[in-house]
């Protein structure tokens, strides 16, 4: 991207040095700049992801045997319940707006910050009394919630455990999660630098855009499903309660027609990281900008209105069933667009197989893998028979970790040298990225074969027939584990020991690029002016040309 | 770099009146998808249960109803004049004006505590024995009239709250008539306690 002038001035310290108005951890807690409220996200949101993983790998080994191996019944139906609410609530949909988006889109546009700056500390405020209120919830008396983390009704409303704390944990991070979509949307409006035209905005904030709507139009309707729930507990109104008149299923529309939305404000800003690697690894500029660009709206709009393909099992009209079916293959084009574009883009590259681009391609992969097995549970004849077994949450986490969840290990890959200012290891890297892939797919694979075979969902015990593909699973989650570690331990080790990073160590094109690493306190020492689209590596094409 | 760069460049600070009230819009969308999901609920529970809540709303008191709707159309006048009054330099009225915003709040509030008061007299709350012998279409016509009510009366005491910080910015001078922005938020945040009202009112009193 061209710019006009030097961007900063050398000698200008950078965020993590300049003066702040308070000291120590204060200066941390207490700022405004969105850097920092993006490194804090990043902090509080890894305890979490920690947590909710280890809770995840010791349900995995629990299910090694029949019956009970390490935990009782109703600890497992704990850590379920747990595990759903901290990875979804905690982790994956913050995970990318708040923290790559927080300290990437500003500089991405050319901003000196976020609109409202106070606001988007407020967010951060909220989102750690959101996780501290989960994290209450375990230890009160009455032990934590066992509903799962869709607190389907009437379970939600008769079970002794804490249901209270965990709903209101889920509606403050709701309220938050709204908090940082309107400031986003507001920013990317107002605050593009000059020249900065909607059309040459990086496609990561155009995901984030699409993703910021569906986060202020759909999470309401979340935050007073629950509260209702709320209600119910506490005063019997009998909304939700057949022997009142209430509908149980009503719950379950109102709640999914936030969950199924929720689930792009999961994957969209994935697809962003995708769009924003891909060129400056391959360099070429992307295939298809406005295809990417508009795809991304349209899943945000055909994906509202999915909902109900979550519950094709639960009573609805035929008519109903078949129109949810029809929009839920609907959602497959724009997805499908995406893909095809990013292979294109690949395609006579000059391709670099750094540690962000592989990644980005077992995210492709594994997205399809997701995708694919999406359409089976749409289909309404098969959704009857694989509906609540293990095939479901087979392709939710093939969707949500193999692909949000690498996306986000590319992002932190790939963005780390700014965010730091230090290079990390790249043969650690290589290895844990290896682990991840090899250890997600024997973990998650044979979730789709046990679904198939009839394994249900949430069960503590399974009969012997499932064993040995529990056993592959068990063994899975163990070498994805030593990824994770491998992984995070070369990043937290490359924190002191790193060699310092250039400004642009990728060749990367948009602005984040163009200022030091870590970017100064401001960002730009002068507004940039920009010129070209995003990805333009006409300059390399030039090199091609003469090479010929 | 031409001027109108460095007239961004100004700076950390900046002002920008369209795009904060651009934030509060899309704030306000977000309270009216709260409400909306009630509004639902109500509409599947009319639909289903359409005599008994007919039946229902004709124990509603439509006369303080229609007194409440009188109080917050007159109060959303109120902060539309004061927003005039600042804007042509009169802090004075401005202030007093957002201030009988404020007791029309109270008054608001006052009259929903004597209605529900009477409500829980008669035993018509959830889980009442009174109400648990009604059909169940009366009982969540009722369980609804708290619940959206309720969280409307929230919004109102909110609302009060935020104006009442108003007064605080207008006396303390940080909103004047060249900077009014905070003042034009928090109205607008007024109107949409009002305008929420204004759908709850037909839906709970007046169709009977």
């Amino acid at each position: 991207m061209a710019t006009s002038a030097v961007l900063v001035e050398a000698a200008e310290p950078d965020f993590y040095h300049a003066a702040t108005k308070h000291k120590g951890i204060l200066s941390w807690i207490l700022s405004t700049d969105h850097k920092r409220i993006g490194i804090l996200y990043l902090a509080t949101m890894l305890v979490f992801f920690f947590t909710a993983a280890v809770l995840g790998v010791l349900m995995r080994l629990e299910m090694l045997t029949p019956g009970k191996t390490i935990m009782e019944p109703q600890t497992y139906n704990t850590f379920f319940t747990l595990h759903g609410i901290m990875m979804i609530f905690l982790f994956i949909i913050p995970g990318m707006p708040a923290v790559f988006g927080n300290f990437m889109m500003p500089i991405m546009i050319g901003a000196k910050d976020v609109f409202f700056p106070r606001l988007n500390l407020f967010s951060w405020w909220l989102f750690l009394a959101g996780g501290l209120l989960a994290l209450v919830s375990v230890f009160l008396p009455g032990g934590a919630a066992d509903t799962g983390w869709t607190f389907y009704v009437p379970y939600s409303v008769r079970t002794t455990t804490n249901v209270i704390p965990a709903i209101s944990a889920a509606f403050v991070l709701g309220f938050s999660s709204i908090l940082t979509g309107l400031n986003f949307i507001t920013t990317i409006h107002r605050m593009r630098a000059p020249g900065m035209s909607w059309f040459k905005m990086p496609l990561f904030v155009w995901a984030l855009y699409a993703t910021a709507w569906i986060q202020i139009l759909a999470t309401p309707i979340i935050g007073i499903t629950l509260l209702l729930v709320g209600l119910e507990r506490l005063f019997g109104v009998g909304i939700f309660d057949p022997t009142l008149g209430g509908d149980p299923v009503l719950y379950q529309h109102l709640f999914w027609i936030y969950s199924h939305p929720a689930v792009y404000i999961m994957i969209l800003p994935g697809f962003g990281i995708v769009s924003e690697i891909l060129p400056v690894f391959a360099r070429r500029t992307i295939f298809g900008y406005k295809f990417i660009a508009f795809s991304s709206l349209a899943i945000a709009f055909v994906g509202s209105l999915v909902w109900a393909h979550h519950m094709f099992t639960v009573g609805m009209s035929n008519t109903g069933m078949f129109v949810f079916s029809f929009l839920t293959f609907l959602v497959s084009i724009p997805s499908a667009i995406k893909v095809f574009n990013w292979i294109a883009t690949l395609y006579k590259g000059s391709i670099e197989l750094e540690v962000p681009l592989l990644f980005i391609l077992s995210f492709i992969v594994q997205f399809c893998i997701g995708g694919f097995t999406g359409l089976i549970l749409g289909t309404l004849s098969i959704n009857i028979h694989v509906q609540d077994t293990y095939f479901v949450v087979g392709h939710f986490h093939y969707v949500m970790f193999g692909g949000m969840g690498f996306a986000l290990f590319a992002a932190l890959h790939y963005w780390y040298p700014k965010m730091f200012g230090k290079m990390y290891k790249k043969a650690p890297a290589v290895v844990s990225w290896f682990l991840l892939t090899i250890g997600f797919n024997v973990l998650y694979f044979p979730f789709f074969l046990l679904g198939y075979l009839g394994m249900p969902r949430r069960y503590y015990d399974y009969l012997p027939e499932f064993q040995t593909l529990h056993q592959i699973s068990t063994v899975g989650s163990w070498i994805l584990f030593t990824g994770l570690v491998i992984m995070f331990v070369n990043l937290a080790v490359s924190l002191r020991r790193g060699q310092k990073a250039s400004a642009n160590p990728w060749g990367g094109e948009t602005l984040e690029w163009k200022v030091p690493s870590p970017p100064p306190h401001e960002n730009f020492h002068e507004v940039p002016v920009v010129t070209t689209g995003p990805y333009d590596y006409s300059k390399y094409e030039h090199v091609v040309q003469e090479a010929k | 770099m031409t001027s109108s760069v460095t007239a961004v460049a100004q700076g950390h600070v900046h002002r920008d009146d369209v795009g904060t009230k651009l934030g509060m819009w899309l704030f306000l969308f977000t309270e009216l998808i709260l409400f909306g999901g009630m509004f639902i609920v109500y509409a599947v529970y009319r639909f289903k249960y359409p005599t008994e809540f007919h039946l229902a709303a004709t124990e509603l008191d439509t006369l303080v109803g229609t007194v409440n709707t009188l109080i917050l159309l007159t109060s959303s006048l109120t902060i539309a004049m004061s927003i005039t009054s600042i804007q042509e330099g009169k802090k004075g009225l401005s202030l007093l004006l957002v201030g009988i915003t404020i007791a029309l709040a109270l008054a608001f509030l006052v009259n929903k505590y004597f209605e529900w008061g009477h409500k829980f007299a008669v035993g018509l709350y959830p889980g009442s024995p009174e109400l648990l012998n009604r059909p169940v279409g009366e009982i969540l016509y009722f369980g609804l009239y708290f619940v959206m009510t309720g969280l409307h009366g929230l919004h109102v005491i909110i609302g009060a709250v935020v104006l009442a910080v108003m007064m605080v910015f207008i006396a303390k001078g940080t909103v004047t008539m060249h900077s009014f922005v905070r003042l034009e938020a928090g109205a607008l945040y007024w109107h949409l306690v009002d305008i929420i009202w204004i759908f709850l009112f037909p839906l709970f009193y007046l169709l009977h």
